[in-house]
């Protein structure tokens, strides 16, 4: 009992000191913002103390490509030979031979494919799934976008696994060894979840070559990070009576690893899986522009030719691809393994022969009928002429509008906002975050801070950090103050929820590129769109933690509320809000680091940050600066990351739910 | 018993009896059987033109494949190395210097150039000329009165004019500072967000002045001209003293130039006859406008329009090979 009275003490008189240092770090920023010309060095970090990170970067890069290329190479043609087969078996067809005397063996029929997928429904979701199985990829068959479609497929069904196998051992890993985990994976997943793909894009097509397999690595980079968290989470949480009986029963190490703690792990691990599909979905545009192609490339190619409906069909594409594929591997997770009844091969493997002859007959039937290989023009159909046409309607209609409300948040708000931003000092934003570290998570806290902070001045860009920060910080502020009260307004009303999760769906799977240029119409290049497009996507945690952190709330604290005579007023405020505070602080979390991400796709409608410096450098191929700007993006994200989560902890802490 | 044969071995015993298919038929007529990679970028006539020459070459008995690829960076990258084998369109107004660093690697050939002049320059749509009756001459774009017709709120009394995406090769802020223009230039992200914009604008009569190239779709469906600054010269780039403006350089209009075919280095050894090909392939302008036109324009296929080139212009490609 001492020892916590103790401890609490201690947080209250460091609460004081804390709040002491804070303020003087800020009063020390207002004094070097007030005379900037004899601090000038503490404002704008001097160019001659610059240093060189991206010409190390840039030279170690090239010894990697001049020592190890036969390695990457070797690797990737490895890797070529899957994904190559599931191209042919999905998409391409299997060619053999050369020139006029080539033959293809087709590919597998739409209708083979469909009806699996329909089956599968079947089998783990029951009619709805299968319906909605059904309906989805007929869908893609019907608008035209199958060939596109099965090569996304292909390269997730070949990156998918793969994924989660590196994810699964990693954080099993991470599991054995907690030091591992601490000093390796954990600070490496970090980074890999919050660098830009395109940050890495040049080192990828030096060392594996312009080929599908480095959209499959990056693919990879980017998507098995959740498996591997989601691992270490289910295995840490496998409750200890579960590890003793284990040992109890005289398992060996590795009979205890897979026959009981992976097992018992197995809903946090098909939560990463999940989120796997997931990420590797949202990578396609990015793979389509290193060699890809797929529904990435359709969007991209229709955009350049302003085909707005055509963009939308292929983005919608994925995002069905998404549902799908979502919902089935949900329902495989949810499914409880039956026990093996009926004996036997036909017993055991009756749903895989009967796929496999769908498979199969459906594709020797496109032999003779090619309809059912690849569906005649004449069948197919598209909407893209009414977007286009409502797109227009809106543009003609409602520009004026649109555009005084434009000039005046741009004039009025966003432009001083974006100058101030600019102006900040680095060695007073240093030490302010520096001490605000120290304050919510003590001195190590504070030394990550000040490091990864000291970092963004020393490259030398610190005022597209800034810039970046800006724009970041104006997105989340949006999308927190328009998604909280949706999430709110969600968890009150199941009917709300019902109609809000689709749309969030959506907006999370659709590539932001399908968007973004129906949006440039409106509102012209510049902030104004890039804080839209971004609000847009990064709108969805705050939505969907803030719903779910809410519903959560124990159903004994609500009634002791209610029997304690609060009104629903001050049930909401006194109870509800404060115990779910900490799950929307995630939700807040979330929507920064996704906010975060957008920084590259809003550099596509003419935003000047760290994003730009990313293209500049992919287009001059300059492996060293990209990595560099992206850095510094990723440790803008971890400085946000860490400091929300330390005061989430706080606020547990204090109020003994930790 | 014989059922006790899981599938796996099924698939084994599949896989023996496919081998001698899948193992490579014997060498034909072609010097080698390795995929010739042509690149293909997001825009139309850069695939048009991949799936012409592919086709020509498929047509010769070459296997080609197509990855996707990114415009500037893959002269650096995969044409360094024989990820990509050509690439179709690297234009002089927008690639100048990349084509240069490519070059320097000594691992890329220039393959001379596609046949189209690339243009690119300030444009504006017909209706403008109203409100600015001295264009197309650029020193009209100085009377503020002009300037001001293409202004927008948060420019104004500035002009605004759209510039492309900054990793383009534009030096429009230098061009504009250095002829004294009394406008503003704003970068859009990409050519995509670019005529994006035209589009909205063109839809409602409304001033717009971007930076607009050809051969592309956009002159074709819009109707409008460009400015006509004092002529190129490359001195104008580099020596401040050229032009009108005798202390900064960038005094005078965008270059035009030629569009250029590059190729691994290695091809030429590799796929000799293909080589030729790439190397002899042309297109006349008004052809690729009208395939463009076919695709963008008439939603047809580029497979289509490709194959119909091919096969109208069988005399002109087979004299290619030989």
């Amino acid at each position: 009992m001492s020892d916590i009275a103790l401890s609490t003490g201690r947080v209250h008189g460091a609460n004081r000191t804390g709040q002491l240092v804070v303020a003087g770090m800020i009063a020390i920023t207002a004094v070097i913002l007030l005379f900037p010309d004899a601090l000038s060095a503490l404002a704008k970090y001097p160019d001659g103390l610059v240093v060189p990170f991206k010409d190390w970067v840039g030279a170690f890069m090239a010894w990697l490509k001049a020592n190890f290329t036969w390695l990457t190479r070797s690797l990737a043609a490895a890797i070529d030979v899957p994904l190559r087969f599931a191209f042919s078996l999905l998409a391409k067809g299997f060619k053999f031979g050369n020139g006029e005397t080539a033959w293809t063996l087709p590919r597998l029929s739409w209708l083979g494919v469909t009806a699996v997928m329909v089956w599968l429904g079947f089998n783990f979701g029951g009619l709805r799934l299968a319906v909605l199985c059904g309906l989805g990829f007929l869908a893609l068959v019907f608008f035209n976008v199958w060939d596109n479609s099965m090569l996304t497929l292909a390269l997730i069904a070949i990156c998918v696994p793969f994924c989660i196998v590196t994810g699964l051992f990693l954080g099993i890993w991470g599991h054995l060894s907690p030091r591992a985990n601490r000093w390796f994976i954990a600070p490496s997943l970090d980074l890999m979840q919050t660098m830009p793909t395109f940050a890495y894009l040049i080192p990828m097509l030096l060392l594996f070559g312009a080929s599908p397999v480095s959209a499959l690595l990056a693919t990879g980079l980017f998507a098995t990070p959740p498996m591997v968290r989601a691992t270490i989470l289910g295995l840490n949480k496998v409750p200890q009576e579960i590890k003793d009986f284990a040992d109890m029963a005289g398992c060996t190490k590795s009979q205890k690893l897979w026959r009981v703690l992976v097992p018992s792990a197995k809903p946090s691990l098909m939560i990463g899986v999940n989120q796997v599909i997931m990420l590797a979905l949202n990578m396609v545009i990015i793979s389509s522009m290193i060699g890809a192609g797929g529904l990435g490339y359709d969007v991209l190619l229709a955009l350049r030719a302003l085909k707005i409906g055509q963009a939308m069909e292929a983005g919608l594409a994925i995002v069905i691809m998404a549902v799908v594929l979502d919902r089935l591997s949900q329902a495989m997770a949810h499914k409880r393994p039956e026990a093996v009844i009926a004996a036997g091969f036909w017993g055991r493997h009756s749903n895989t022969v009967l796929a496999i002859g769908m498979l199969l007959g459906s594709t020797v039937l496109s032999i003779a009928f090619p309809a059912m290989n690849k569906l005649p023009d004449s069948l197919t159909f598209t909407t893209a002429p009414y977007w286009k046409a409502g797109v227009d309607w809106i543009t003609i209609n409602f520009f004026d509008t649109i555009e005084t409300m434009r000039v005046f948040v741009l004039l009025n708000f966003l432009n001083p906002l974006r100058a101030s931003f600019e102006a900040l000092p680095w060695f007073g934003i240093l030490l302010v975050l520096t001490a605000v570290g120290w304050r919510l998570g003590g001195w190590g806290l504070a030394l990550v801070i000040a490091v990864l902070t000291g970092f963004c001045a020393t490259t030398g860009l610190w005022v597209p950090a800034m810039q970046t920060l800006y724009l970041c910080g104006v997105s989340a502020l949006v999308a927190s103050a328009l998604g909280i009260p949706i999430g709110l307004w969600c968890s009150r009303s199941d009917r709300v929820s019902a109609i809000v999760t689709p749309i969030i769906d959506t907006l999370q799977t659709i590539p932001s590129f399908c968007f973004i240029i129906p949006v440039v119409m409106l509102f012209r290049v510049g902030d104004v769109t890039a804080m839209i497009a971004t609000v847009a996507f990064s709108i969805v945690p705050a939505v969907r933690y803030t719903n779910h952190g809410i519903r959560q709330v124990p159903h004994q604290l609500i009634e002791a509320g209610i029997v304690s005579g609060c009104t629903k007023w001050q049930l909401f405020r006194r109870v509800q809000l404060p115990v779910a505070m900490p799950e929307i602080m995630l939700g807040i979390n979330q929507t920064i680091l996704l906010s975060l991400s957008m920084i590259i796709i809003c550099a596509m409608v003419g935003t000047r940050d760290l994003g730009q410096e990313v293209f500049k450098a992919l287009s001059k191929a300059d492996a060293g600066r990209g990595i560099v700007a992206g850095l510094v993006i990723a440790f803008i994200g971890i400085i946000a990351d860490r400091l929300i989560t330390a005061w989430v902890n706080r606020m547990r802490e204090r109020r003994g739910t930790a | 018993m014989s059922f006790t044969l899981t599938w796996k071995s099924a698939v084994l015993a599949a896989m023996a009896v496919a081998a001698p298919i899948l193992a490579p038929s014997s060498a034909g007529a072609v010097e080698s059987n390795d995929p010739i990679k042509i690149v293909l970028f997001d825009w139309t006539s850069a695939v048009l033109n991949a799936k012409i020459l592919g086709g020509v070459l498929e047509k010769l008995g070459y296997t080609v494949e197509y990855p996707t690829g990114d415009y500037l960076s893959s002269l650096t990258t995969s044409l360094t190395n024989g990820d990509a084998t050509i690439g179709i369109e690297y234009w002089d107004t927008t690639a100048g210097e990349a084509m240069k660093a490519s070059e320097a690697t000594g691992q890329t050939e220039r393959l001379g150039t596609l046949g189209p002049k690339a243009k690119e320059e300030w444009w504006y749509p017909l209706y403008m000329k109203e409100k600015c009756p001295g264009l197309p001459n650029w020193e009209a774009l100085k009377d503020p009165k002009c300037a001001e017709a293409f202004s927008t709120a948060e420019t104004a009394p500035k002009g605004r004019y759209l510039g492309g995406p900054v990793t383009w090769e534009g030096f429009d802020d230098e061009r504009v500072e250095a002829l004294g223009l009394p406008f503003t230039v704003i970068h859009a992200g990409t050519d995509a967000a670019m005529f994006a914009e035209l589009d909205s604008a063109y839809q409602r009569k409304a001033p717009v002045m971007l930076w607009i190239y050809s051969p592309h779709w956009a002159p074709a469906k819009y109707e409008g001209e460009w400015v006509q600054f004092p002529e190129y010269t490359a001195e104008c780039y580099t020596d401040p003293k050229w032009g009108i403006n005798p202390d900064k350089a960038h005094d005078c209009g965008k270059p035009h130039g030629e569009i250029w075919k590059f190729s691994w280095a290695g091809m030429k050894d590799k796929w000799p006859v293909a080589y030729k090909v790439a190397k002899a392939y042309q297109i006349d302008v008004a052809d690729l406008n009208e395939l463009s036109g076919e695709v963008d324009l008439k939603g047809k296929t580029i497979e289509e329009v490709a194959a119909t080139w091919i096969t109208a212009n069988e005399a002109k490609w087979k004299a290619w090979a030989q």
